[in-house]
């Protein structure tokens, strides 16, 4: 029995990771932040192209632009801007801005086939009542359209929370980036990654869980 | 320019690196969704287990973490030190196979049940069921979703830039680091990315075709080259978290 | 006269030496609930080997699930099943008698085939392919013995010209006459034929028929059919069961049934079936 503890000592140290969990918390804290504020920007600017890509010309360059983003890796995007980006702004805003429009191109999508779920009746009906378009779609359009992607949506929350390590490519001290720091300076690899595995597990599955009782809630009206 | 047109012998290695990650990758993560999916539908509780615990911890974690783990935790652990590239493709097939696994599951349970019934009629066993009838029909289900799957894989090869592997995302960063001239070499390296993507989205399309036809089912847009040459719908990143 | 005990005494004409040997299938009390719908309840009938039964009955009176359970497709609730003598839904544990393993009816289901109503051809396979796969694979035919085996059995149905064709590019009928050929080339004991007709648009269903009819004209292959085509159910059949919520309610000769019903249920139902054009 001693010997097996020993054995399962030599692997991880228990005290060891007591100790860097702090460390490890204020690393997911940055991570988190660096989520929500990227989701906030997919979410706004997502719609606004959704929108913006209806009107001739111009929307099919918006297109293009998102089709591009959307097959080329989200590293390669973030390095490119933090090359060309001024020495004066922050990588976590260059970091945030960079997987902000990068998941707009996927939600701009959701958005789209949101609003082409939505009845053509509705658009007839706002017309015959003499709406204005701004109020068709403000009052109308979107409304119903974005009802009924919530769980698309929500699936994208998820994905971008898994994304946010990539900012460790940049130099934004999140997650990843905490536990390599501290790794490296102890050479202890096992107990941070394992434990930056399990924090990821730790919010990942949960919000899995919430996005499909989402999905039953929504798909069932 | 100049400068690109001498560069480019450097820009065909770092694509062949991202074309290597992408196909072995590709071969590993084709072999985990099969088995683990196929194991998603199982009868007994046991195989089914296994494959939830496979999906959801490896869709619960991003390939670059499962990367860094292999390449410094596991050698702490096992006392062996993995080929940085055997590394990066183990990290991005084990994180696209999760993803393909819950298509392969979700493929073969759409297959309808009068099919299977009928090869209980004919007395098939349960690999015969599912090796001549139910993997030929789901096939064609999946294929869509794999083409989003295979982009995606492609694109994540890119982490290999942060263990300073040679791909296409890190001889440009390196370029632009000797030349300055950020906006030319990036827009080179997004192009061959982009061109890489369209060339496995056509690839699928072919396949999703013969399949299709298989099925004895007309493609939608239509027959000749033309058809699968339609303007792309790589809109979705599929499964993300269901 | 009670209803449930009458089936026992009907024996087919003309398969008197099986039916010394006793009844090829026997039902003994046989319940199936899905939940809590009672669909066949305490259900007591034999079959003699040879022998060709038609079940009607309104929909819901547990017609189609006595072939499903003997197709093993569902597993009985109470009650058990026998096929030649032995135990079929159930199998020898011990000194008694346990639910029918998986390994076990696969081993006792051999001599069983079935149509169905959707057809329900693979569409990942040619015509020829969907009547030689189960012969290759379970039977272990040579494939130029299955390939043989198949455009035979698709010349008897009419089909000799379609081998090669592909499920979709054929009509209903046509598609259902496959699925016979593809049963058939089981070579099965007891043949059973779930509303094969019913999907079929009403000018294909006498080329399937007409099928059948041979088929029971040139075999003695046992067979249970359910079906609402009164016409063929008198042609071919030895006896008819009519059952109504999950019993016989009346069984006989087809003359008897269809020419002198004695129980009213009976009679109603022939009567709105005739009402609804069949």
């Amino acid at each position: 029995m001693n010997g097996l503890m020993e054995f399962v000592n030599g692997l991880w140290d228990f005290q060891y990771t007591g100790q860097v969990l702090p460390d490890l918390f204020s690393g997911l804290l940055v991570t988190i932040q660096a989520t929500v504020i990227g989701y906030a920007i997919a979410l706004t600017l997502g719609l606004l192209i959704a929108v913006v890509r209806r009107v001739p010309v111009f929307g099919t360059l918006v297109h293009f632009l998102m089709e591009f983003i959307r097959t080329t890796p989200l590293v390669i995007q973030l390095v490119f801007v933090f090359a060309l980006s001024p020495a004066n702004i922050s990588v976590f805003t260059i970091g945030v801005v960079v997987i902000g429009v990068h998941y707009a191109a996927y939600t701009a999508e959701v958005y789209r086939s949101g609003i082409e779920g939505v009845a053509k009746g509705q658009w007839e009906a706002s017309r015959a009542l003499s709406l204005p378009t701004s109020r068709t779609w403000t009052a109308i359009v979107l409304p119903q359209a974005i009802r009924r992607v919530i769980p698309a949506l929500g699936n994208y929350l998820i994905a971008m929370f898994k994304d946010t390590p990539l900012l460790f490519a940049i130099g934004v001290v999140e997650l990843l980036a905490v536990a390599q720091q501290v790794g490296s300076k102890d050479f202890r690899y096992v107990e941070t990654f394992t434990m930056v595995g399990f924090l990821f597990l730790l919010v990942s599955i949960p919000s899995a869980i919430v996005i499909r009782r989402l999905e039953k809630r929504y798909v069932a009206v | 320019m100049e400068f690109l047109i001498a560069q480019w012998p450097r820009f065909l290695d770092g694509t062949l690196l991202t074309i290597q990650l992408t196909l072995g990758g590709i071969v590993l993560a084709f072999v985990l969704a099969m088995t683990f999916g196929v194991m998603g539908t199982m009868r007994h509780w046991l195989p089914r287990a296994v494959a939830t615990v496979y999906v959801e911890v490896f869709r619960g974690i991003a390939a670059l973490v499962v990367m860094y783990w292999l390449i410094y935790a596991l050698p702490l652990l096992s006392g062996f030190q993995l080929e940085d590239m055997f590394a990066a493709i183990l990290a991005l097939g084990l994180n696209l196979g999760a993803y393909g696994a819950e298509v392969v599951r979700s493929s073969i349970n759409a297959v309808p049940r009068a099919q299977v019934e009928a090869t209980v009629a004919l007395n098939m066993s349960w690999a015969q069921r599912m090796r001549l009838v139910v993997l030929p029909q789901a096939w064609a289900q999946m294929l869509p979703t794999f083409g989003n799957l295979v982009v995606e894989l492609m694109k994540a090869t890119a982490v290999v830039y942060l263990v300073s592997m040679h791909d296409l995302s890190w001889i440009a960063d390196d370029l632009r680091r000797l030349s300055g001239e950020t906006i030319p070499v990036f827009l080179v390296a997004f192009a061959l990315y982009y061109l890489i993507a369209q060339v496995l989205i056509f690839g699928v399309r072919l396949l999703e075709r013969r399949a299709n036809r298989r099925l004895g089912r007309v493609p939608p847009s239509g027959g000749g080259i033309l058809g699968l040459l339609r303007p792309p719908t790589v809109g979705t990143k599929v499964g993300v978290a269901k | 006269m009670s209803p449930s005990d009458t089936p026992e005494n009907t024996t087919a004409p003309g398969v008197g030496d099986s039916a010394a040997d006793g009844p090829l299938i026997v039902f003994d009390q046989v319940v199936k609930r899905f939940g809590d719908l009672t669909v066949l309840d305490h259900l007591d009938f034999d079959v003699a080997a040879g022998e060709r039964v038609t079940l009607i009955g309104p929909s819901g009176s547990g017609k189609t699930t006595i072939l499903r359970l003997l197709m093993t497709l569902e597993k009985v609730t109470e009650g058990r099943i026998d096929i030649g003598g032995e135990p079929f839904s159930h199998m020898p544990k011990g000194s008694g008698l346990a639910p029918a393993s998986e390994s076990y009816l696969r081993q006792r289901r051999k001599s069983i085939g079935m149509v169905f109503q959707q057809f329900n051809l693979f569409p990942n396979m040619t015509v020829r392919k969907n009547v030689m796969e189960a012969p290759v694979h379970v039977l272990g035919l040579s494939k130029d013995e299955a390939s043989a085996r198949a455009e035979e059995l698709l010349d008897l149905v009419g089909l000799g010209d379609k081998v090669d064709a592909h499920p979709t590019q054929l009509s209903g009928g046509q598609q259902q006459r496959v699925a016979i050929a593809r049963a058939l080339a089981m070579r099965p004991e007891i043949l059973l034929l779930d509303e094969v007709t019913s999907a079929l648009d009403p000018e294909l269903v006498a080329g399937v028929l007409d099928v059948l009819r041979e088929v029971a004209e040139t075999t003695d292959i046992t067979m249970l059919c359910v079906t609402h085509e009164m016409g063929f159910a008198r042609d071919v059949s030895h006896r008819v069961l009519m059952f109504d919520q999950g019993r016989i309610a009346e069984a006989g000769h087809p003359d008897q049934i269809f020419g002198d019903p004695q129980e009213e249920r009976t009679k109603t139902f022939l009567k709105s079936v005739l009402e609804n054009g069949h």
